[in-house]
């Protein structure tokens, strides 16, 4: 809407998404954030409104508060922001049951990540599907090569707990399971590559990419703006950063650039 | 005054962004599954999400098919969002079961046929000429997430779809992303979560009520 016109002609079609991600904690955003001109650079809500404001196709919030009080925050947080924010709102982290799922749409969420707990019991993700559909759930998978005598399949295996704790069982395998089992979009986050700047692990976006039909979200290691069009080359429908965004090294209109330079269609 | 809008709630998902973006742009908007207050509104909003089936039983237990029904044929307006809009065709196909909609539009919905579904993002529209609902939008994308549309509008032989106004996309295949005839408006796509192109539309649409 914002009328630029960088880069080459609009070549219509579906638009590659280009996804700020917020970590929240206790209603309150964590990893700094360096934005000129916040009142509350804690605030999710104003860094919703923010990112919106810049182009944003969507958001993600990535709950990692500890405490069951702290959670009734994350409600509160994701209805105001869907008060104000009019683009698609995905609400990740701590996700363990249909219940869990049914109070985060009410809230005002358009799709919840589940992650820990499908991977315990599986089941859940046919039960969210079954209520709500497809359409509202999204498998985030936190993946990283295998090292040592672990090895799975396709060389790349889950992990819990924020990466720390591997658990042996391949990661590609289970995308694809999910996807079978009705999951809408694979939320796919390298965490060898997260935090690094370094690009986005290309191989492990091509690996499930070539495993599903549903949207893959490519997440961990965006750095530079021409590290984007590389993972949509590589079969990312939608691309994910939180920290280069948050400390004002990318804009999402620069990333958008990169992406339409590729010749690939987004949203202006 | 302010037009009145009741967004149906037939437990169907997110209702809070619709109610929302519909009050951003001036209607009184009132949540509700009472059916006197969806049959007495300036304007009436059938959200819907998940799947066709799921959508007419939860439509059917608040008698919303007759409401629908109703409105329609005396020319009140009804505005149908995302399966909201998929109900108001004949029938539904989903997982090889046929499920019938409300019938005030003619034509199946199916699976699209695609090599990544849902279609899910923002995606341009090839707006009908003359479209009420995409007066100054005609060139901006909107949000879709679904697998399921309709692909082929009948000919014009059609009595339901005389004055019709028809616009596509493509995902895959062309498929009818909105609709506009008499009091009917529907659109495949999620106005109320396409950013300042939706509430434009959103706009357009309070100002027929």
């Amino acid at each position: 809407m914002t009328g630029r016109a960088a880069g080459p002609a609009d070549p219509g079609g579906l638009a590659v998404r280009v996804i700020p991600c917020l970590d929240v904690d206790g209603g309150r955003v964590v990893k700094g954030v360096n934005f000129a001109g916040l009142r509350d650079a804690g605030d999710p809500v104003e860094l919703a409104r923010r990112y919106d404001a810049e182009g944003a196709d969507e958001l993600v919030f990535l709950d990692i508060t500890a405490s069951s009080a702290g959670r009734d925050t994350t409600y509160d947080v994701v209805r105001r922001t869907a008060e104000e924010v009019f683009i698609p709102l995905t609400v990740g982290g701590g996700v363990r049951s249909v219940d869990d799922v049914d109070r985060l749409l009410r809230a005002g969420a358009d799709k919840v990540g589940v992650n820990t707990a499908a991977i315990e019991r599986p089941e859940l993700l046919t039960e969210i599907g079954d209520r709500f559909g497809a359409q509202v759930l999204v498998l985030s998978v936190d993946a990283r090569r295998t090292a040592g005598s672990a090895t799975t399949g396709s060389g790349f295996e889950i992990t819990t707990h924020g990466g720390r704790v591997g658990t042996g069982l391949d990661a590609v395998a289970w995308a694809r399971r999910a996807a079978s089992d009705g999951v809408g979009e694979i939320l796919l986050n390298s965490m060898d590559a997260d935090g690094t700047r370094t690009g986005f692990d290309l191989e492990l976006i091509a690996q499930v990419r070539a495993a599903v039909t549903v949207p893959v979200v490519a997440s961990g290691g965006a750095g530079r703006p021409a590290d984007f069009p590389a993972a949509v080359a590589a079969g990312a429908d939608a691309v994910l950063a939180a920290s280069v965004f948050h400390f004002g090294q990318l804009r999402v209109a620069e990333v958008k650039d990169a992406i339409a330079g590729a010749g690939y269609a987004v949203r202006r | 005054m302010a037009p009145r809008v009741v967004v149906l709630d037939h437990g169907s998902g997110n209702l809070r962004s619709a109610e929302r973006a519909l009050s951003r742009v001036g209607a009184d908007v009132t949540v509700s599954a009472d059916p006197r207050a969806a049959r007495e509104a300036d304007g009436l909003v059938v959200p819907g999400v998940g799947a066709f089936a799921a959508c007419m039983q939860g439509l059917g237990r608040v008698g919303a098919v007759e409401i629908v029904c109703g409105r329609a044929s005396a020319g009140r307006p009804v505005l149908g969002i995302c399966v909201g809009m998929q109900v108001l065709f004949d029938a539904g196909l989903e997982h090889g079961v046929d499920t019938a909609g409300i019938g005030a539009l003619p034509g199946t919905v199916e699976r699209l046929d695609a090599p990544v579904l849902p279609h899910m993002g923002w995606n341009t529209v090839h707006s009908a000429h003359g479209s009420t609902l995409f007066a100054g939008v005609e060139h901006e994308r909107f949000y879709f997430v679904h697998s399921y549309g309709v692909r082929h509008w009948p000919a014009a032989a059609e009595p339901r779809t005389g004055s019709a106004r028809v616009s596509w996309a493509e995902h895959g295949a062309p498929f009818v992303a909105a609709v506009e005839v008499g009091a009917l408006a529907a659109t495949q796509f999620h106005p109320e979560k396409s950013g300042a192109a939706g509430a434009r539309m959103l706009a357009n649409w309070v100002g027929t009520l």
